[in-house]
């Protein structure tokens, strides 16, 4: 990786090829796709040095069958394939599990699924040192259970109970473990991007080797914080990966009207920083190329920025209709499913047998079910609790409801 | 979108008038100013093909094409500044924040560019600002804002935040008309609230920014409020009424400006005044009033001002820590049993 290669190629392009290549673009809306329905044919990689649109069309890896595997150029070990394997089933296990939760109404607020891209927070986050840092966005469980988050943790957070790590206080992933490396995000986009500079900001203060990794959307990377955040990560060459996470969907607007540039890492150019695609859906890939970009970052390079192309397979939200949704691009998506792929991955490469992946799932399974089962079992928290921890309370009484009349009370 | 998906979904021109809810009210609103004035149009994330988080610009896509109704990526401050600008170009835009919370991205534009625009060169921003405010449905932090007293503080924003389906047609058209930037708060527990379903007129009519409106009247004592906290108040004056309690509720409507005669006229009538806002009680706009009526009406009163609003903490998710940190009917009731026997 070298700094400002994507620039170079940026600025080679024609102007005259640039409107073609925006004419095709708008035509294609014209006809009612964004674009991705090509992408289940065309639009594969393992991971691309210049993000431009001629990089698009690395073959899909396939197996001897002809069926969609990962991709062979890895370093993982066999045992750490296995194991990768298990993040996945994870990832996707606790959030089913979410979702019964939520039909029995024990979950109090809404439950945001990673149906369909689970590899590229488990892929990405896996790559990643203990004491590295991580900010998720609310579809990265993957990343914040790879951390060493417990399902437990989740389920009492999304429950509202009092055993949750925010005590109730805050909702499903809206916590942090700085031990874990895991500084957990609010729901305004984009502010976790400076937040992590200060992370690693610190960390070189200390003469400590810690690279922080960011995950944000294709819609809030549209923020001003990103671009703040970013834009002094790589002045000051800090060690921070940002992981844009291309789902072709932000709510309901498509990525066309989010931003112009073909390619999210199309952006690191303005930067002056490496840019990378990667196949999200690949979650060997994923790794790959997090290690190398971990890598870069740690011995100096600064910031990295890395769009994982996956797909949101599944609305916004439970409530989410999705009635935006081309025909067809669900199912070309489903086709592509990290955990199914991954699975044949395996077996076709003789790194595990059906039987023993069935044992991991079954061992998962159990893990969910016993944690979902603490969880439940945990009180919701007491109502007077809402008033501390405004401040540090051996400074300032707790915030509690006033009395009428009640100077001095 | 594939035309059969289109047309399955399309939601058909709201009647003038009816029965309506809150969200329906709103929308026919918008729906008829956009008719009316073609410099009308809306801003937003997610406003167009999905007709907004909530719903409340449902049907207009396709109604007025994507010209009008116009999809913006996630950047606040670019939704604010456009707005800005383009009402400077004498359009009349409507922005809308999924969720009032995400108004703190655009804090600038609003504060120093579209509140300061008239004051500096003459120059009014006729613009609305508006989206889904308040607590009470377990959201959490950042899903329950109200954001008034934000704004309380800079002088050249207007707010307004109804509590009724006549008065959200009714200030939504007021505010599309006026001159100025107006912040328009709507209560997301009130969007679809039953208990709100209330006949409209058929004919076009505004209601005007800055009156406030009684919506009951008493003689033993005042609560001054707005929003969803409104039925809170009625709720109270109706259980207080059984124990003897005569008690006047006044909706603000607009928040700023402020509607001064009313605050007074109903302070000086029953001389105990209780203020009862959803925000956190330090700073919040109670305290504003509360002041007018100490400076203006003070020889009328029987009693101290008296606040109920939300602690002073971040809105928490879990529901008994929310329930904690919100005003309750019980802390009005038990406020205003205190206040009559003071
Ligand atoms: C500053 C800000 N504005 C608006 C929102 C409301 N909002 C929550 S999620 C979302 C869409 C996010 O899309 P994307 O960034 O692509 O992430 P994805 O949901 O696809 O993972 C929006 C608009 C928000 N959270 N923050
Ligand atoms: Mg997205």
């Amino acid at each position: 990786m070298k700094n400002g290669s994507t620039t170079k190629t940026t600025a080679s392009k024609s102007a005259k090829g640039e409107a073609e290549e925006a004419g095709a673009r708008v035509s294609a809306d014209a006809q009612g796709s964004n674009g991705a329905g090509d992408t289940a044919e065309a639009r594969s990689f393992i991971f691309l040095p210049p993000p431009r649109a001629e990089a698009l069309s690395v073959p899909d890896p396939l197996n001897e069958r002809g069926e969609l595997v990962c991709t062979d150029e890895t370093t993982l070990a066999p045992a750490q394939m296995r194991e990768l394997y298990r993040w996945l089933q994870l990832t996707r296990l606790v959030e089913e599990k979410l979702v019964n939760l939520y039909r029995q109404t024990k979950v109090v607020g809404g439950v945001f699924r990673s149906l369909g891209q689970e590899a590229t927070a488990v892929g990405t986050c896996y790559a990643l040192r203990p004491a590295d840092f991580i900010t998720p966005l609310i579809r990265d469980l993957g990343a914040v259970l790879v951390k060493g988050i417990r399902p437990r943790e989740i389920f009492a957070q999304y429950m509202a109970k009092a055993w949750g790590p925010s005590e109730g206080r805050d909702l499903n992933i809206h916590f942090g473990d700085i031990e874990r490396g895991f500084v957990g995000p609010i729901s305004h986009l984009g502010d976790m991007i400076p937040v992590m500079t200060g992370i690693v900001l610190a960390a070189r203060m200390r003469k400590k080797e810690t690279v922080a990794v960011a995950y944000i959307g294709d819609g809030g990377m549209s923020t001003g914080a990103f671009h703040e955040g970013l834009n002094f990560a790589a002045v000051q060459r800090l060690p921070l990966v940002v992981v844009a996470e291309h789902n072709w969907y932000a709510y309901s607007t498509p990525t066309r009207k989010q931003c112009a540039v073909t390619n999210l890492a199309d952006k690191a150019a303005a930067y002056g920083i490496p840019g990378y695609v990667v196949d999200g859906n690949d979650v060997v890939a994923c790794y790959e190329v997090m290690k190398k970009a971990a890598e870069f970052a740690r011995a100096g390079g600064g910031a990295v920025l890395i769009e994982a192309k996956t797909y949101r397979r599944k609305g916004h939200a439970e409530h989410d209709d999705q009635r935006y949704l081309p025909e067809g691009e669900l199912e070309a998506w489903e086709k592509r499913d990290p955990l199914d792929r991954y699975q044949r991955h395996l077996i076709s490469n003789g790194v595990a047998t059906q039987d023993a992946l069935d044992e991991i799932t079954a061992d998962v399974r159990r893990e969910v079910e016993e944690d979902a089962a603490w969880a439940e079992s945990s009180p919701m928290p007491e109502a007077e609790k809402a008033a501390y921890n405004v401040f540090d309370n051996s400074n300032v009484p707790p915030a509690f409801r006033p009395k009428v009349f009640g100077r001095g009370e | 979108m594939s035309a059969a998906a289109k047309k399955e979904h399309k939601s058909n021109r709201p009647e003038r008038g009816g029965v309506v809810t809150f969200v329906e009210a709103i929308r026919q609103g918008l729906w008829e100013e956009m008719e009316r004035d073609p410099s009308v149009f809306l801003i937003g994330e997610d406003v167009g093909v999905y007709g907004g988080a909530f719903k409340v610009t449902d049907g207009l896509l396709d109604e007025f094409g994507d010209g009008r109704v116009i999809d913006t990526p996630i950047s606040e401050a670019a939704i604010v500044g456009a707005a800005c600008g383009a009402a400077l170009m004498g359009m009349r835009p409507v922005a809308e924040f999924q969720f009032i919370d995400f108004i703190t991205p655009a804090f600038d534009m609003l504060t120093n560019y579209a509140a300061k625009c008239r004051y500096r060169w003459g120059a009014g921003v006729a613009a609305v600002f508006r989206g889904p405010c308040g607590a009470g449905v377990h959201a959490g932090p950042f899903h329950s804002l109200n954001a008034e007293a934000f704004f309380m503080n800079t002088a050249g924003l207007k707010m307004v935040e109804p509590s009724t389906a006549y008065d959200a047609k009714g200030l939504i058209k007021a505010a599309i008309r006026d001159p100025d930037p107006v912040l328009f708060f709507e209560h997301k527990k009130l969007y679809r609230l039953p208990r709100l379903r209330e006949e409209i007129p058929e004919d076009d009519y505004t209601v005007e920014i800055g009156k406030a409106r009684t919506r009951r009247e008493g003689r033993d004592l005042s609560v001054i409020t707005f929003g969803a906290q409104v039925l809170t108040a009625l709720d109270a004056a109706e259980e207080l009424e059984k124990e003897g309690l005569s008690v006047e509720v006044i909706d603000l409507r607009t928040l700023a400006p402020m509607d001064r005669e009313a605050i007074l006229a109903t302070a000086r009538r029953t001389s105990k005044v209780l203020i009862l806002h959803e925000a956190s009680r330090t700073g919040g706009i109670g305290g504003e009033i509360a002041a007018t009526i100490a400076e203006e009406a003070f020889e009328w009163l029987d009693a101290p001002v008296v606040r109920v609003a939300a602690t002073d903490t971040p809105v928490p998710y879990s529901p008994p820590l929310e329930e904690y940190h919100l005003p309750q009917a019980r802390d009005v009731l038990d406020a205003a049993r205190k206040l009559a026997a003071y």
